[in-house]
């Protein structure tokens, strides 16, 4: 060793040894430090040989991922910076989904549990898909029903159930229904939007005319305020929330509504704490405040909605009368009669699924009139029977004091929300609503959302920028699978299940005339269903035949979840598939759920991991409680494992109706498979099964077309396939149609869902990727496809006066342009695009369909063109919105005598108790809610450790006040209860939730996270045990949000064998 | 490939990524909606595990702390407003947000402390700990006035936010502010980002809330006790104890030369009065 080197050591080290260089107070770079592998770093995606477009499989926001691969492997995956959605961004589930995807804790073969065994033993594929269609057959072979005793078709069994769907791909649930459905005559077939998002479409959908989100979500941004009420956005919806927050950078003011301070509320302006369930007493307080100050836009709402209307003079509302009903109430039939609701003169149909009424015998004949002549009106408002005056007689006792009587909200706050939302109206402000399950989770959560319905058509806050009602829905394709429902009582594109009990079903003719609107969009109504009946069956149909639709299995009645779980409990449903829907932890009453899965006797369920809703034969509170031992339990269960979005090719409908597709990035592991494989191969073992039978009965599921090629090893189809039947081709060619225009009713086209008719317009519209640049319109029309016919702002017509011009610069979307001849704007126009702002239908000659709109009537699903502020027909618990108090309730209706809705389905019976209200046994007041870094039931959050670590443990928020009561303080034990079940928990004490003074004494709220369960890494009681099957008269929502407890410190006697 | 990652950051951040020019973090506080997911974004990219603390208690808060292996941490403050009379309040209190991550300081005292130049301050200025050199010695533990520096339980050596070197190096934002649902953490060059971040103070204060203050940019409370900047600096709504913040750090190294002369001052006198007491006797 040289001296020099020596000394240049010795420098080196005396340069860089700590000591100096504390001494010299310099931390200068010192690039002989840094090391050969900081100098070869790069980012791994640099590996990548495969970059997916994908869709966040969690929430409705529908956030752009990008999945990066290499050699078949997922190695990373990051929020997509195109995407006019998330920007790049995304929350903590989406930012696990590498984790979600990669998880070694996921399913990778078939188990199978015998019935009566205690254990699981894995299957192959083969076997398990063989023997699960040999126990369809043979379950369906029993239970198939042709006709009921009195002659009535029927064709359907009602032995078969399948639960699930939100979580799926359009793609699969069109074929899930078109397979356990129209092929195999299933009608128990629902999915989570029925306990997610069911009282949306008709809450929206009476309102406006159809049942989804007015706006999208990025609009959100350009309101001047938002009110989040039902909905806790920041926690649920992040992604979303950043255009709350852009939209308050901008001045907007945002104000939140809710019985908890939350992570939403913490961000807002306004923060009012109200009781649970009284979200109608709050609106109809704004209501009033609005008529009584005159602070409601009249050149907006006079033309634009039914507040003119005149109606039926025997009306009365529940202000009006003692018993605190609506008039019409017919005590035999435990509902109301509807007549007195009417039109004067007219019976109007409704926009809903279900266009028929039943007071009418022949519904169609009566409502002929429409098409002669405008529903009778009051420019002037003043007529004692306009829907002004009404409204006003009605909401006339929702006064800012009894505001704070019912809500708890004080007078003050109120005031100041009220005038804040009134300030956001007019030509140069709007302002928008959203809301989530807050309002779906209720018997009166249909009338809530018509609240807000009612409060953005008085302030002419529909269909203008930054205007609107957002639903916030919760699973990724929770809308689709309501638009291409997995639900009972709808086909595809809300055309409604044919209904045995209605005469006028018995025969297609018959069913058509009945069904089709005279009047508006729904005039259209045979071309959609004769496309589908001919996507459904092909050439097997034809006028001789009427056109299959003998063969669609007819509903009888509820067959919506709550009605099923009792069905199952009553031994009605042997057979059940459980796609993606743990419906142990999300179901109301999950300890009813348990025992009736418990009495199947087949049991399939498709789900990545180990759910609660698999093995509940080994740890369901029954087994623990020593209610029933597995030996006693012969559900034989077969659960399969799933493959997640980037392991599949289909498409997802995000919460403001646009169809993203997702691309299939790798293969699941081992044995997963997709919904659509799944669906396809046991329609494809079902056709063999049955194809020697000469049964009328089999001829559906013989006829049913299953034209996909399977087009890999794996068995797999093309999801694109599928998509391009559900946009429509012509017959028997099969050339793409642009859209449901080109529908026809002579069996020359098919189209699986009318609404989505144009996604696939010869090519994958949906895959589409250009955002508009920040100088662009940014309505983004050229990312993806958005139902229908890619309109992205509902009833934006509106956004323009009655004669075609915006209401100001500020505020324009669309406007008429005389030169032209025709509508333009910076979205797609959801009206005729031709249709001049000046015409008017020729009554004389009589006018139908869209010819009775006239060009300044916006709402064009409705028989009148206008927002229904009234609405007449289509709900069963009345035409305006009225505060009743929840079924479990903790005092008296200070409004009326009428306590809780008349018509609110009860299910009370000895394994579904319900309390008195008050009930001195359970005192407090029990909401169960959703945190930000769990996903519904829990099941892939629970199970990867990054979203698992963030909320570990079971717990619920209980204020200071009770927990001084109990002696408890946080993560001390607790149990709640109620008169379904027990459960126990830890405690969080929080200031977030405050006492409230109602019927004089103080409320304590309650509020739990159903997230936990007793699988995966975070776990915690099942809060799911402690809610009841009751239901919103409309939809057999349960009511989640708001129910009654009690609670006391310390622990259950017995645990979970596994703790 | 379908993106262009070597430029995402032009997407994601509005900015270039090139060496030579210090980047940094500017965490706004006051919207940050507590989500958590730039701890996950984090932990996705570094590849970091979860930790098995089981609920904490401490509002929404489990993972607690920042720490070898986690590099981001979401702190969650519930304040009430209590009225002296006694009276239950009307609530609109305020739940204090607030996502903590490495400071990245300049200059870094875990950096001044690290004997053996596994800690070095990178092309972007960002402060790195390369564990093939690291012996886990664990020096820069004390010296981090934030506690931020942490030994990892596994491989015994020091861990901490790279601010994603290894994503900068390929032009790309870091994981947990990209991923940011309301841009509360925004990346950029930092001339870029200290003005951007007064501008927000100044709207702030002009709308009212005029508790807002920068913790970390130079001149401002946090870049103190001879640390020039925080090159990861934040926007606060409260005092920096409530955020679990030091009112006022200081550079350990500022100590030494003190230290040192006060040692060698004490050594010479043991010294002396050694060789008074123990020396030979004449």
């Amino acid at each position: 060793m040289t001296a020099g080197r020596t000394r240049g050591r010795a420098r080196h080290f005396l340069r860089n040894w700590s000591l100096p260089k504390q001494m010299r107070g310099a931390d200068h770079r010192t690039d002989a430090a840094r090391s050969d592998v900081s100098d070869r770093l790069r980012p791994r995606l640099d590996q990548a040989d495969d970059v997916g477009v994908s869709v966040c499989p969690y929430c409705a926001v529908g956030c752009s991922t990008l999945m990066y691969a290499k050699e078949g492997r997922l190695i990373h995956v990051e929020g997509n910076p195109e995407s006019p959605i998330n920007e790049g961004t995304l929350c903590p589930k989406g930012a696990t989904l590498f984790s979600l995807h990669a998880s070694p804790t996921r399913l990778t073969k078939v188990k199978y549990r015998a019935p009566y065994s205690t254990q699981w033993q894995e299957v192959p594929l083969d076997w398990a898909m063989e023997r699960i269609a040999q126990r369809v057959k043979q379950t369906r072979d029993e239970t198939f029903v042709e006709a009921l005793p009195d002659g009535t078709k029927v064709n359907h069994t009602l032995g078969i159930a399948s639960l699930g769907g939100a979580t799926l791909d359009n793609e699969e649930n069109y074929l899930i229904k078109k397979v356990l459905g129209a092929g195999l005559g299933m009608v128990f077939i629902e999915n989570q939007a029925r306990v997610c998002h069911s009282n949306s479409v008709p809450g929206l959908g009476a309102s406006f005319g159809r049942g989804a989100a007015t706006m999208a979500q990025w609009d959100l941004a350009n309101s001047d305020c938002v009110l989040i009420m039902g909905s806790n956005m920041a926690e649920a919806h992040p992604i979303a929330f950043r255009f709350v927050m852009q939209a308050k950078e901008r001045g907007a003011k945002v104000i939140h509504v809710d019985p908890r301070f939350t992570r939403t509320s913490a961000l807002a302006d306004i923060h009012a704490s109200i009781r649970t369930g009284t979200d109608i007493a709050f609106l109809g307080g704004v209501i009033r405040h609005l008529l009584e100050n005159d602070l409601w836009w009249r050149d907006w709402a006079l033309p634009y909605t039914n507040l003119a209307t005149i109606i039926d003079e025997r009306f009365q509302s529940p202000s009006e009368r003692e018993d605190g009903r609506f008039s019409g109430w017919n005590d035999k039939k435990n509902a109301f009669d509807y007549d007195s609701w009417q039109y004067e003169g007219m019976v109007v149909p409704s926009a809903l699924s279900e266009h028929y009424l039943n007071t009418a015998e022949s519904f169609s004949e009566m409502t002929t009139r429409l098409t002669d002549a405008p529903p009778k009106q009051d420019p002037t408002l003043q007529h004692p029977m306009c829907v002004y005056q009404i409204l006003r007689r009605h909401y006339a006792p929702y006064t800012p004091e009894m505001v704070e009587e019912v809500t708890g909200c004080p007078k003050d706050l109120f005031l100041k929300i009220a005038d804040t939302i009134a300030d956001a109206s007019g030509p140069e402000r709007t302002g928008a609503i959203a809301y989530a399950v807050g309002w779906n989770h209720h018997t009166v959560g249909v009338q809530m959302i018509r609240s807000a319905g009612l409060v953005q058509s008085l302030l002419g806050n529909v269909g203008r920028p930054g205007a609107g009602i957002i639903a916030l829905r919760g699973h990724c394709s929770i809308q689709g699978s309501t638009d291409i429902p997995t639900l009972y009582n709808m086909l595809p594109s809300y055309l409604p299940q044919p209904n045995a009990f209605k005469p006028q079903a018995r025969h297609y003719d018959q069913f058509l005339d009945d069904e089709t609107m005279p009047t508006g969009w729904w005039n259209n109504f045979p071309k959609y269903m004769t496309s589908l009946l001919r996507a459904y069956y092909g050439d097997a149909v034809g006028p001789h035949n009427e056109w299959g639709y003998q063969w669609l299995p007819k509903i009888v009645g509820d067959h919506s979840q709550l009605a099923l779980t009792l069905a199952m409990n009553d031994g009605v449903v042997k057979g059940l598939f459980l796609m993606g829907q743990n419906v142990v932890m999300g179901g109301s009453n999950s300890q009813m759920i348990q025992r009736g899965l418990a009495k199947l006797d087949w049991l399939v369920v498709r789900d990545t991991d180990m759910v609660e809703a698999a093995n509940f034969w080994e740890k369901g509170h029954p087994v623990r409680n020593g209610e029933i031992r597995p030996e006693e339990i012969g559900t034989e269960v077969f659960l399969m494992p799933a493959e997640l979005a980037g392991e599949k090719g289909g498409t997802f409908t995000n919460t403001h109706r646009l169809v993203q597709w997702h691309d299939k990035v790798v293969d699941g592991p081992g044995d997963s498979r997709s919904e659509l494989w799944f669906t396809y191969h046991l329609a494809r073992r079902m056709k063999a099964l049955y194809e020697g039978s000469d049964r009328e009965r089999d001829r559906p599921i013989q006829a049913l077309t299953l034209d996909y090629d399977v087009v890999n090893a794996r068995g797999d189809i093309d999801g694109e396939d599928v998509l391009k039947e559900i946009s429509g081709y012509t017959w028997p060619e099969k050339r793409q149609l642009g859209g449901f225009k080109e529908l026809k009713d002579d069996g020359s086209t098919a189209c699986g869902s009318w609404l989505y008719s144009g996604c696939y317009p010869g090519f994958n519209k949906t895959r589409e990727r250009k955002a508009d640049g920040p100088d662009g319109p940014g309505s983004h029309l050229g990312w993806a496809f958005a139902w229908p016919d890619n309109r992205r702002n509902l009833y934006n017509r509106a956004s323009a006066d009655p004669e075609g011009r915006p209401w100001s610069e500020r505020k324009r979307l669309v406007w008429w342009d005389e030169a032209k001849g025709e509508w333009q704007g910076t979205d797609a126009i959801d009206f005729e695009p031709e249709k001049r702002p000046d015409y008017r239908p020729n009554w004389e000659e009589g006018a139908t369909g869209m010819d009775a709109i006239s060009g300044a009537e916006p709402f064009i699903m409705m028989p009148d063109g206008r927002a229904a502020i009234y609405s007449p027909s289509g709900l069963k618990d009345g035409p305006l919105p009225t505060h009743y108090e929840p079924v479990e309730s903790p005092g008296r209706n200070p409004l009326y005598a009428q306590r809780q809705s008349p018509v609110a389905k009860m299910f009370a019976r000895d394994d579904n108790p319900l309390h008195d209200s008050p009930d001195p046994r359970f005192p407090h007041v029990l909401t169960t809610y959703r945190l930000t870094e769990h996903h519904c039931g829990g099941t892939p959050t629970r199970g990867v450790p990054h979203t698992a670590e963030l909320q570990p443990e079971g717990f619920a928020e209980l204020p200071p006040e009770l927990a001084a009561e109990l002696g408890v303080e946080t993560l001390d034990w607790i149990v709640i209860s109620t008169a379904r079940g027990a459960i126990e928990t830890r405690a969080m004490v929080t200031e977030r939730l405050r006492p409230l003074r109602f019927d004089g004494r103080w409320i304590y709220q309650v509020g739990m996270p159903w997230h936990f369960g007793w699988e995966g890494e975070a776990t915690g009681d099942i809060a799911n045990v402690l809610t009841a099957a009751v239901g919103d008269p409309n939809t057999s929502m349960h009511e989640n949000k708001s129910l009654t407890c009690a609670v006391r410190a310390g622990r259950l006697h017995r645990r979970i064998a596994a703790e | 490939m379908s993106f262009d990652l070597p430029h995402e950051a032009r997407k994601t951040a509005g900015t270039e990524i090139e060496p030579g020019r210090a980047y940094g973090f500017f965490t706004d506080t006051s919207v940050c909606i507590g989500c958590k997911a730039c701890e996950v974004a984090c932990k996705e990219w570094n590849q970091l595990p979860a930790e098995e603390d089981g609920l904490s208690g401490l509002s929404y808060d489990n993972t607690v702390d920042l720490s070898a292996t986690t590099w981001r941490h979401v702190a969650f403050i519930e304040q009430m407003d209590h009225r002296p009379d006694g009276e239950t309040p009307e609530f609109q209190s305020r739940w204090l947000m607030s996502s903590d991550v490495c400071k990245h300081c300049d200059p870094a005292p875990c950096l001044e402390a690290c004997p053996t130049g596994a800690i070095f301050r990178t092309e972007f200025d960002t402060v790195v700990v390369q564990q093939d050199i690291c012996n886990g010695c664990g020096y820069c533990v004390p010296a981090c006035p934030f506690g931020v520096v942490d030994l990892d339980d596994v491989d015994g050596k020091a861990h901490k936010c790279t601010m994603c070197y290894d994503r900068l190096k390929g032009g790309m934002a870091p994981a947990c502010s990209k991923v940011c649902p309301t841009d509360s953490i925004q990346f950029g060059p930092l001339d870029e980002l200290i003005p951007r971040a007064e501008d927000r103070v100044a709207e702030l204060h002009e709308r009212g809330t005029t508790d807002a203050y920068l913790y970390g940019a130079p001149g401002h409370p946090g870049a103190t006790g001879g640390i020039e900047k925080l090159n990861a600096f934040f926007l606060l709504l409260d005092r920096p104890e409530v955020y679990n913040f030091p009112a006022a750090p200081t550079r350990p190294a500022n100590r030494i030369a003190p230290a040192l002369g006060t040692g060698l001052a004490a050594f010479a006198g043991l010294a002396l009065v050694a060789a008074t007491l123990l020396g030979p006797r004449r």
